[in-house]
């Protein structure tokens, strides 16, 4: 039987027909529309490389089914950048060299974006990451990423002040 | 993975009804029922997708005082209402210390209730188990079981109950709101969970069609708001299950314990209530000989089904201390690490 879903994906409504119910979002994204910034690292929700923000919130879009999230609206990290301008955790993950190899980068980036929209975490590096957890680097870029997220963090808040102001 | 039917009912009747039949179960977040079916574990002809449902991810206090949760109500949504982290410290510390934030943000109220143990022999396929395969055996109780059961386990089956969220739960008398073919109902959340005997299949008292519906803390949960604690060890700082947890509340008067709710996570097939220990507590004086009597107590009748007598001296003294961080007070805000024995900020007292 046929599922028919529409989702909004970086901004784009996206109409779908899956003809099986076992797709997943990861495999929607990269495979039906090779948005392949997303990775698939252990497809069981342990890594986070998949993390993607659905409905403004991170997820492991691995342990998601498509068919199940008829109606969200999803940002991927292809959703980011404004042309050559960089979204300011690109930004800060490029100034604070927060990656090596960079598999794990998308997922990181993303899931630090809902980590700051989250708001929990404060300028308190342990809280940082505490909170980042759920995104593993074989690389061992933590340092970086962690003073990556606290820069662009700092950097959201400031612009957000100003604009607010 | 094998093919399943997908239906996605408009109501609760009609979920019900769906899913009443033989091989079909619920879907709500899938965080852990999408990573069995894709190892084999779980093989469901139909999910019965919940998520869509109308009126199951509220949170309201009702008339009388209690809280009532909605099943979809999300971990990190409930862990995060500043309210409810107020009012009921603990069940959000056990929250925040449990899987990571994009697990929490997905994963359900009812949905974490009814995951299954992590028990490494479950999860692969190619062991016996008497949980996955009733009757073929059980790996574990010769292989890797450090980890495993030290309460109410049985030559069936060693498995733990992995839900952090649980353990405070059972210690403030939740109750779990059931509908199903019969209509609604109710039963303490201690009921929810079997002990294995020999049906360690049969994990919970749920019958094919029964949906939690809502979780719901009774009024006297919230007296013990001051002193509530979850402290949980992990083989890493964060983002593992518990090797063993402790949920301690207090209700401390005059400098005396009026009351005391104790229960532990990580020991049995279910989350362990320690009435026995709460008993000792009563009337006494907050003070560290209290609560190791108390720990004696409450790992009464423990044994280890394995190489895990190590956890049943751990357990003792994670709920001494357990004690002891709840009588000092709940903190103004949750720990950076929550639950941690190893917090900076925890305050935690080497025992």
């Amino acid at each position: 039987m046929n599922h028919s879903i529409s989702l909004t994906v970086n901004g784009a409504r996206r109409d779908f027909v899956l003809d099986d119910p076992r797709v997943t979002l990861l495999d929607l994204l990269r495979e039906r529309l090779h948005l392949t910034g997303t990775k698939k690292g252990c497809d069981r929700g342990q890594c986070g490389a998949c993390t993607i923000l659905v409905d403004g919130k991170r997820i492991n879009s691995c342990l998601a089914l498509a068919v199940s999230h008829d109606g969200a609206d999803i940002l991927t990290i292809e959703g980011l950048a404004r042309g050559d301008q960089l979204h300011p955790v690109q930004a800060a993950f490029i100034a604070h060299d927060g990656f090596q190899c960079g598999f794990c980068t998308p997922g990181q980036i993303m899931s630090a974006i809902g980590m700051i929209g989250e708001g929990q975490a404060g300028n308190d590096p342990e809280r940082v990451r505490e909170c980042m957890s759920g995104n593993l680097c074989r690389c061992g870029a933590y340092v970086g990423i962690v003073d990556a997220v606290l820069d662009a963090q700092g950097q959201m808040d400031r612009t957000n002040q100003r604009r607010s102001a | 993975m094998k093919q399943f039917d997908y239906v996605r009912p408009a109501t609760v009747t009609e979920a019900v009804a769906a899913a009443a039949q033989p091989g079909a179960v619920f879907l709500a977040a899938g965080t852990n029922l999408l990573d069995l079916m894709k190892g084999g574990v779980s093989r469901p002809d139909r999910l019965v997708d919940v998520t869509h449902l109308d009126g199951l991810d509220g949170i309201e206090t009702l008339a009388d005082g209690s809280l009532r949760i909605g099943a979809l109500v999300r971990n990190a949504d409930l862990a995060h209402d500043a309210e409810f982290a107020r009012s009921y410290p603990a069940v959000a510390e056990a929250l925040l210390s449990g899987a990571s934030a994009q697990l929490r943000n997905a994963a359900t109220v009812g949905g974490n209730l009814l995951q299954r143990t992590r028990c490494a022999y479950f999860y692969d396929t190619a062991s016996r188990c008497n949980k996955r395969a009733p009757g073929s055996g059980c790996d574990a109780r010769d292989g890797e079981n450090r980890s495993h059961a030290v309460l109410g386990w049985s030559e069936s089956c060693i498995a733990t109950h992995p839900s952090d969220f649980c353990v405070p739960l059972v210690a403030l008398d939740a109750i779990v709101e059931i509908e199903g073919r019969g209509g609604r109902r109710e039963i303490a959340l201690v009921e929810l969970h079997r002990l294995p005997g020999d049906a360690p299949d049969r994990e919970s008292v749920l019958e094919p069609g029964d949906l939690i519906v809502a979780v719901r803390l009774p009024p006297a949960a919230r007296g013990f708001a001051a002193h509530a604690r979850y402290l949980k060890v992990r083989e890493r700082t964060s983002y593992a299950f518990a090797v063993v947890s402790a949920a301690a509340a207090l209700r401390i008067e005059n400098g005396r314990i009026a009351e005391a709710r104790l229960a532990l996570g990580g020991v049995a097939a279910k989350p362990w209530r320690a009435r026995a220990a709460e008993d000792v507590l009563k009337g006494v004086a907050p003070i560290a000989d209290a609560f190791q009597k108390a720990a004696r107590r409450a790992l009464e009748g423990a044994k280890p089904s394995g190489d895990n007598a190590f956890k049943i001296e751990l357990a003792r003294r994670i709920v001494v201390r357990a004690l002891t961080l709840a009588a000092a007070g709940t903190p103004a805000r949750i720990p950076a690490l929550p639950a941690s024995p190893f917090a900076s900020t925890s305050g935690a007292l080497h025992v």
